[in-house]
């Protein structure tokens, strides 16, 4: 088997199974990015561009959580984030913040 | 029946292979996904891909050395900025292979891709991310020759330093117009903060000028927030035509700089016309392109719905109520990545959520914002409800100057996530 039968998306062609098990075991942290996650990065930065737009770098996950919240509810004032935190459920936003705490480079392949 | 030792052969095959998988797989051929296209949209796929999955070969062809972004090019035609800011090289791309040919024909069949100098670029997957267009077959008198007289600056770069330098050399009592298309089109708020921005050049360089709009439509995005604020910042210096009241420009003659209208001609001294637009070429050769020029596309993988194995993401795509904006085109690429990447290791794609969030300037220090969030239903992108909208009508003066500079710092951390 090689890397071209893979890619034909052909599905059910493999004699390896084992071998295909193994490489989804490899799976990388990015790829398994929870839904709405990778959009964040999209206004936030790292800490090292220093905007105005707070980073996101450094937060623990129940932290994330909890400023979801107070957006969602209008607890905490804000210009967009009030508008996005409602488009997100608990579990959701749960999901997010949780991959949001990982350190950058964990969300990122394995080199 | 097969052999005892043969099928101990091939269980120890198996083990040795999951015990290795990784080095076994790179000696062999990678797969290749092809990105054409190096704006918001394409070079922010090509770098996901590659942080997604380093196993991966990623290609990105794009002709160009450098991109020049469209949004905040509205401040450089009221002199607000210079184009340097806005222009971004590929050299951040890190070990994305970067091929500056310009893209010419797909054999979707084959899984190829030919470029201008004659050579052929295999694929496993192809994502295009071609960006718009000028449709100069929708507008009668406008063509590549008329815009250099009525420039329509849709496409950053030398169109946008045409534009100012037009702005710069009017006299003050002179009047300015600009054409908005038809929905849709690449940046649905665009025309009118270029309308805020020059109106704010006018009103501190030529106070008695005038600025009209000519729109194609009778309802704008952000319109309240656009239209309270030029009453407060501009009071008679812009004039809004909406195509009910003859705003929609039938013709134009680039000699005279004059837009016909159903309903009468306007002369001006400067005219920025904003033409229908298309999905890029590329789009349209690859057969991924519908009658409306536009690209129909799976609303979890962004692949396209004419020809499978190609995926079509940013400004080019249509499937639902995601704006045309460069903030949808990078949350469209990391989603078309993780989808690409999961297909290609025959995995499910997750359902992906997506956001956009748009700032517009109407003056240096008066920005106002649109929101949404977005998932799949029905075989479209459709808005979650509940969430997403615009700026409050009644914000203070302290919100409009904080959204002016998360308009601004938002740009500058786009563009790093995009660009490196």
């Amino acid at each position: 088997m090689s890397w071209c039968d893979l890619t034909k998306g052909r599905r059910g062609r493999f004699s390896a199974p084992v071998l295909l098990a193994a490489v989804a075991a490899s799976a990388p942290a990015f790829a398994g990015a929870p839904p709405g996650a990778t959009a964040c990065t999209g206004c936030h930065g790292p800490a090292a561009l220093d905007t105005a737009i707070p980073s996101l770098d450094a937060h623990a996950a129940a932290d994330i959580v909890d400023q979801m919240q107070a957006f969602r509810t209008g607890q905490r004032d804000a210009t967009v984030m009030g508008r996005i935190a409602k488009g997100f459920s608990d579990e959701e936003t749960r999901a997010i913040a949780e991959w949001l705490a990982q350190p950058e480079a964990a969300r990122h392949a394995e080199p | 029946m097969p052999s005892r030792r043969a099928v101990l052969g091939v269980a120890a095959a198996s083990v040795a292979a999951a015990a290795f998988p990784l080095p076994q797989l790179r000696a062999q051929a990678r797969p290749r996904v092809v990105v054409i296209g190096g704006g918001f949209a394409g070079a922010s796929c090509a770098r996901a891909l590659k942080q997604m999955d380093r196993d991966l070969a990623v290609t990105l062809v794009e002709p160009e050395a450098a991109y020049v972004a469209c949004p905040f090019s509205n401040t450089v035609l009221a002199g607000l900025r210079g184009i340097e800011a806005q222009t971004f090289g590929y050299d951040g791309l890190g070990d994305v292979g970067l091929i500056r040919k310009r893209a010419v024909a797909v054999d979707a069949e084959r899984g190829r891709v030919r470029l201008n100098d004659g050579t052929n670029i295999d694929y496993a997957r192809l994502v295009l991310a071609p960006g718009i267009e000028l449709n100069f077959d929708a507008l009668p008198g406008y063509d590549a020759a008329a815009a250099e007289i009525m420039p329509h600056a849709w496409k950053a770069g030398p169109q946008t330093l045409l534009l100012r330098d037009q702005l710069a050399a009017i006299q003050d009592g002179g009047t300015v117009i600009l054409s908005a298309p038809a929905n849709p089109f690449r940046c649905p708020p665009g025309p009118y903060e270029r309308a805020s921005l020059i109106a704010h050049y006018l009103k501190t360089s030529k106070p008695r000028s005038k600025l009209i709009i000519l729109d194609a439509k009778d309802a704008f995005s952000k319109q309240r927030l656009f239209e309270a604020a030029w009453q407060e910042l501009y009071p008679g210096l812009i004039e809004w035509v909406p195509l009910s009241a003859g705003g929609q420009v039938t013709e134009v003659d680039a000699a005279t700089r004059t837009f016909v209208t159903e309903f009468g001609s306007h002369k001006a001294d400067v005219a920025s016309v904003i033409p229908p637009q298309r999905a890029g070429a590329i789009a349209q050769v690859a057969g991924v392109a519908d009658q409306t020029g536009w690209c129909p596309i799976d609303p979890v993988t962004f692949e396209s719905q004419l020809r499978p194995g190609i995926h079509v993401i940013g400004d080019a795509a249509i499937g639902g109520a995601m704006p045309k904006s460069a903030f949808s085109a990078n949350a469209q690429a990391k989603a078309c990545a993780a989808a690409v990447a999961a297909l290609l290791r025959e995995r499910e794609p997750t359902q992906p959520k997506l956001i956009n969030t748009c700032y517009s300037l109407v003056a240096p220090d008066y920005g106002i914002s649109i929101a949404g969030v977005y998932q799949p239903r029905d075989g479209l992108l459709a808005e979650v409800e509940g969430a997403g909208g615009t700026s409050p009508l009644d914000a203070a003066k302290e919100v409009r100057e904080l959204e002016a500079a998360y308009a601004e710092d938002w740009f500058r951390t786009i563009t790093s996530e995009v660009f490196g």
